[in-house]
């Protein structure tokens, strides 16, 4: 499936978001949205990926 | 007596920023030395190298509060989201709510900001709303729920100090009882002292300490500006006058003429 992580285009064969965040390697405290929109860690397993999907995966950063 | 920042109350009146250091040791250096009580923080995209989750291990064992922002949020939807991204990532109800209205100034937009503050109160958030020193502004956003008001001092990052203190004194006497924070424009620690002179309950800097010769000096010039201008506040000073009057008593002066 074709997807866009973090703005790069990405092939992957997680079929939704904790999936997806397995596949690519993420753990820890990070944040999810997909389309824009926020999904909340508890229902990573339950949101399915569609191609064309936008997923961003944000984490803790130094901040003013 | 220290205001409550939502009913936590702060060791001291600084808050530092954590971005723009020369290394994460000299960051962590700057934030013990000087013992502000509240980081600032935010969320970007995580890489593979997890450079996130080292980050939030050292703000975790500096034992602060944590303020997320919104930083770089051009619209409301985008800085709710970002919102709730970092309710989530760093488990805490406060947020710094930046909408970016103007790219060279870095401006907010005042009317997308209280729109943002009133979803987010609404939805359990805690906000800290970084804004312009407009009193009627002011008036909206604590009608959108907020119980706290950060106004400028000067543009994000200029160090320029208070660029309009008459209108921070105004919005100090028009809000006697809200938790007002000083946000951004500080460059040297007379400028925090100035702020906090002024009736101010705190001062968030960051890039004054972070690119500073020697940070970690800095930080704790910066304490110390912000400790000195509280007191001073608490002590009640003079008024300036136009003219001198003679400190020395007249009565008694030997006749030497």
């Amino acid at each position: 499936m074709k997807i866009v992580l973090n703005g790069e285009a990405r092939d992957v064969v997680a079929k939704d978001m904790a999936a997806l965040l397995e596949e690519c390697g993420f753990s820890g405290r990070v944040a999810t949205s997909l389309n824009e929109a926020f999904v909340p860690a508890g229902l990573r397993a339950v949101q399915t990926l569609a191609d064309g999907d936008r997923v961003e995966v944000v984490a803790p950063m130094q901040g003013g | 007596m220290g205001k409550t920042f939502y009913g936590v109350d702060l060791p001291n009146p600084l808050m530092l920023g954590t971005a723009q250091y020369p290394s994460p040791a000299i960051l962590e250096e700057a934030f013990r030395a000087s013992g502000a009580g509240v980081a600032t923080v935010s969320l970007r995209r995580e890489g593979a190298g997890g450079a996130g989750q080292t980050f939030w291990q050292m703000i975790s064992d500096l034992g602060v509060h944590v303020l997320p922002n919104t930083a770089g949020c051009h619209t409301v939807k985008e800085a709710v989201t970002t919102a709730h991204m970092a309710r989530e990532v760093f488990d805490t109800k406060w947020i710094k709510l930046e909408l970016i209205g103007h790219t060279d100034s870095l401006q907010p937009d005042v009317f997308q900001l209280v729109e943002a503050a009133r979803i987010l109160s609404e939805d359990g958030f805690e906000v800290f709303p970084y804004t312009t020193e407009d009193l009627i502004v002011g008036e909206r956003l604590l009608e959108a729920g907020c119980e706290v008001l950060m106004p400028w001092g000067a543009p994000i990052g200029s160090g320029r100090g208070l660029n309009n203190t008459y209108a921070l004194r105004a919005m100090r006497a028009e809000f006697p009882e809200v938790p007002l924070v000083v946000d951004a424009g500080i460059g040297l620690p007379s400028h925090a002292a100035a702020a906090m002179e002024l009736g101010f309950d705190a001062v968030l800097l960051n890039t004054a300490v972070a690119k500073a010769g020697d940070p970690v000096m800095m930080a704790k010039a910066m304490m110390g500006a912000v400790a000195a201008g509280q007191m001073a506040c608490d002590a009640d000073p003079i008024e300036a006058l136009d003219m001198a009057e003679a400190s020395t008593p007249v009565i008694g002066k030997a006749f030497l003429t």
